[in-house]
């Protein structure tokens, strides 16, 4: 069932790759600014940190050399595949 | 005459373009440990080795030429030549984070392939070390076809050979730089990957010392307990460790009053340097050290990267009412002053919580509003302790920190589902790393608050206060009759009066919170002011504001007073802020006329229960 994995459901640190991003869950501006940051299908991406005690949002994702945080939503709207 | 050339420093956020400005012009811009600090051109002049001048710009930060935010927009029009009365730039310095290659060098293939006489700077080699990165300009030069100069910008480190590129890169020709820069965006990721790559001479992924801390900074249970115990840390050391600074301030005033009143004869020019100048001006100046202490604290939150992990906490709370914690370090700025905070929206990408964010800024309590409320605090509040190292004067200024937060979540609330309907914001915000902040650059930014603050006595607090003095003063009473009550102020205040008394206002404060909106703290100065014209008349020794206040004041007109003064928009500059950032009157007025609302009603409410509970 690895078509169903979406970002939010990795555990931390479970390096995994973007297959697909449902856009138009985003903004349009907000889907520009992930891309931008290199948040993208094909991009290498773990999970660094989820947030505080209600809702463990939002979510700290590891990208290259950098941490980003966005919101549960936006990670639910990314297909994943572990690597 | 040929005219002055400008060179542009753009590159993506945090990268350190306005740490290069400062090192570059000399300039004073702030420079914070999280994106989005920059959000408006500015200029300065600098100098090439030549001796020729040059018009440099500081530029938002930005991950494209594709604008997501108005701060990034200023950004794109500066760059293509599109920003009103500014020639295209003659020169780009593209600035990038030598320990975030990989991502910075994507906008920097974008900009080079405008084609444009460029220089790169490849800053914070001294962070790269850190995290155990070494890195070869030579080699990331020779991939980009444009040259490449390690810098340091904290500390001045490789500005000359920067500025020494400058001079030549109006020589450089681009028809001889590589096809490096893709089309497309992943080609440009792909090629950044791979420069980044051939650009690391050698790595260890050895400490990475954020990781730790957020280990314990973003802790889902520990981090919001930790986050709430700092701004309980903080408010009470406002109180706790200013005291000593601010009596010894305030004994010097008292001094010098003194010695005015032994060295003139009785007069107009001595009333005028007592009881206007020294008295009322005086009275905002001894709260300094409070000013210092907070700031100290804010800008140690803000340049060691601990404010965005604030955002990241907060976050959750924002989603609640219809914001992000993208608007939470604004809302945070404001605790300064809300006009930086309302400026700082421009880094919202969403429009109508960039609004709401503006809308709500100036419930924040603003470092304006600290002596108005500490005034007040230490004349009804008693210095008693409530519990170990808890000081009550201390937890009350804290819990008026809280109303304001709270007022402003409450307003968010009603906005978003109101005038500033929209669907659900998102919160997308780069983590940046952590930093010890320099000395220097705090002990710069402290002297630099401290000016403002004195400044801001000096002109617009000491012009309302003396306005105020001449009002008051004249006509000069009958004898037998008050001063105040013969003045032109006095009766100005019976009129206000009118409106105001239902809450329980006096015919001080009615006085007092006209020439507040100027700023904030003449409220304070006004007080001193009236008390000291009026105490002149009944000839009695010349007391302190405080007690007065004690004398003078019930316990609800003061709790009244402290409510109006969490709510009310009483400052005329962030008004005008609010109308150039929403570019029309339409929502300042609004503004006004919700804050002012808020304001009567919940000093009212405040002032009817305090009756009622008999206090
Ligand atoms: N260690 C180190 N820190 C740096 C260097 N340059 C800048 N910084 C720090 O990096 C942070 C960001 O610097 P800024 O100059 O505000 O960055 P900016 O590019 O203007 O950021 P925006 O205005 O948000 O786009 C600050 O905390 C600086 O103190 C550097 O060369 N070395
Ligand atoms: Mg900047």
């Amino acid at each position: 069932m690895e078509n169903d994995l979406t970002l939010d459901l990795l555990a931390p640190l479970e390096r995994a790759e973007i297959t697909h991003v449902d856009w138009s869950v985003l903004a349009p501006d907000e889907g520009k600014r992930l891309r931008a940051m290199g948040i993208d299908e094909g991009a290498r991406v773990a999970i660094a940190h989820r947030g505080i005690f209600i809702g463990r949002d939002p979510i700290a994702i590891m990208v290259g050399r950098m941490n980003v945080a966005i919101r549960r939503v936006h990670a639910r709207a990314m297909q994943v595949k572990r690597v | 005459m040929s005219r002055l050339r400008t060179a542009a420093l753009v590159g993506n956020p945090n990268a350190g373009k306005s740490a290069l400005f400062n090192a570059l012009t000399g300039a004073r811009q702030k420079i914070a440990n999280y994106p989005g600090v920059t959000v408006e051109r500015k200029a300065g002049r600098m100098f090439l080795p030549s001796g020729e001048p040059v018009e440099l710009i500081d530029l938002p930060g930005s991950y494209s030429l594709d604008p997501a935010s108005p701060d990034e927009e200023v950004t794109r029009q500066v760059v293509q030549g599109d920003f009103p009365g500014e020639p295209v730039p003659d020169v780009l310095i593209v600035v990038v984070d030598a320990a975030n290659l990989e991502q910075h060098l994507v906008f920097a293939q974008e900009l080079i392939a405008l084609g444009r006489p460029t220089v790169v700077a490849l800053n914070m080699v001294d962070m790269a070390e850190r995290d155990g990165l070494v890195l070869d300009a030579d080699a990331l030069s020779a991939a980009l076809g444009v040259p490449v100069i390690s810098t340091v910008a904290v500390r001045k480190r490789g500005i000359d050979a920067l500025v020494e590129a400058m001079g030549d890169a109006e020589n450089q020709d681009p028809s001889t730089r590589h096809e490096v820069a893709g089309q497309t965006l992943p080609e440009r990721r792909l090629a950044a990957r791979n420069m980044a790559k051939g650009a690391i001479l050698t790595e260890d992924s050895k400490h990475r010392l954020h990781a730790k801390l957020d280990k314990v900074l973003l802790h889902p249970w520990l981090g919001p307990p930790i986050l709430f115990a700092l701004l309980f840390v903080i408010f009470q050391a406002v109180f706790a460790w200013a005291t000593p600074f601010a009596d010894a301030l305030d004994g010097g005033i008292t001094a010098l009053i003194g010695v005015v009143e032994g060295a003139m004869p009785d007069g107009v020019v001595r009333d005028f340097l007592t009881e206007g100048v020294l008295t009322g001006v005086g009275s905002v100046v001894v709260f300094l050290p409070q000013i210092i202490i907070l700031f100290a604290f804010i800008l140690a939150m803000e340049q060691s990267g601990y404010m965005a992990r604030a955002a990241f906490i907060m976050d959750r709370l924002m989603a609640y009412v219809g914001l992000s914690g993208r608007s939470f370090i604004p809302l945070l700025s404001s605790f300064a002053c809300a006009i930086p905070g309302i400026m700082a929206t421009r880094s919202i990408a969403d429009p109508k919580d960039r609004l709401t964010t503006i809308l709500v800024a100036p419930l924040m309590t603003c470092s304006a509003r600290l002596p108005v409320y500490a005034v007040i605090i230490a004349a009804f509040i008693p210095a008693t302790t409530v519990g170990p190292g808890i000081g009550l004067q201390g937890l009350v200024l804290f819990g008026l920190y809280v109303a304001g937060i709270v007022g402003a979540m409450a307003a968010a609330l009603v906005l978003r589902r109101t005038v500033a309907k929209g669907g659900a914001s998102g919160f997308i915000m780069e983590m940046p790393r952590y930093q010890m902040p320099p000395l220097r650059d705090m002990a710069i930014g402290l002297w630099q608050r401290a000016w403002v603050f004195l400044r801001r006595a000096g002109t617009i607090i000491f012009i309302a206060t003396i306005a105020l003095w001449v009002l008051l003063s004249f006509p000069k009473a009958e004898p037998g009759e008050s001063q105040v009550d013969a003045s032109i102020a006095g009766h100005v205040a019976d009129g206000m009066h009118v409106i105001l008394s239902p809450i329980g206002f006096n015919r001080e404060i009615s006085l007092a919170i006209i020439p507040a909106m100027a700023a904030r703290e003449v409220a304070v100065s006004a007080l001193a002011t009236t008390y000291a014209v009026e105490g002149a008349d009944e000839e009695e020794e010349a007391e302190g504001l405080i007690p007065r206040l004690q004398a003078g004041w019930t316990l609800p007109t003061a709790l009244a007073f402290l409510a109006w003064f969490v709510f009310a928009p009483q400052c005329i500059s962030t008004i005008a802020v609010a109308k150039r950032e929403t570019n029309g009157w339409k929502w300042p007025v609004f503004m006004l006329v919700y804050l002012f609302g808020a304001a009567y009603v919940f000093a009212g409410l405040t002032y009817w229960s305090a009756v009622a509970l008999g206090l």
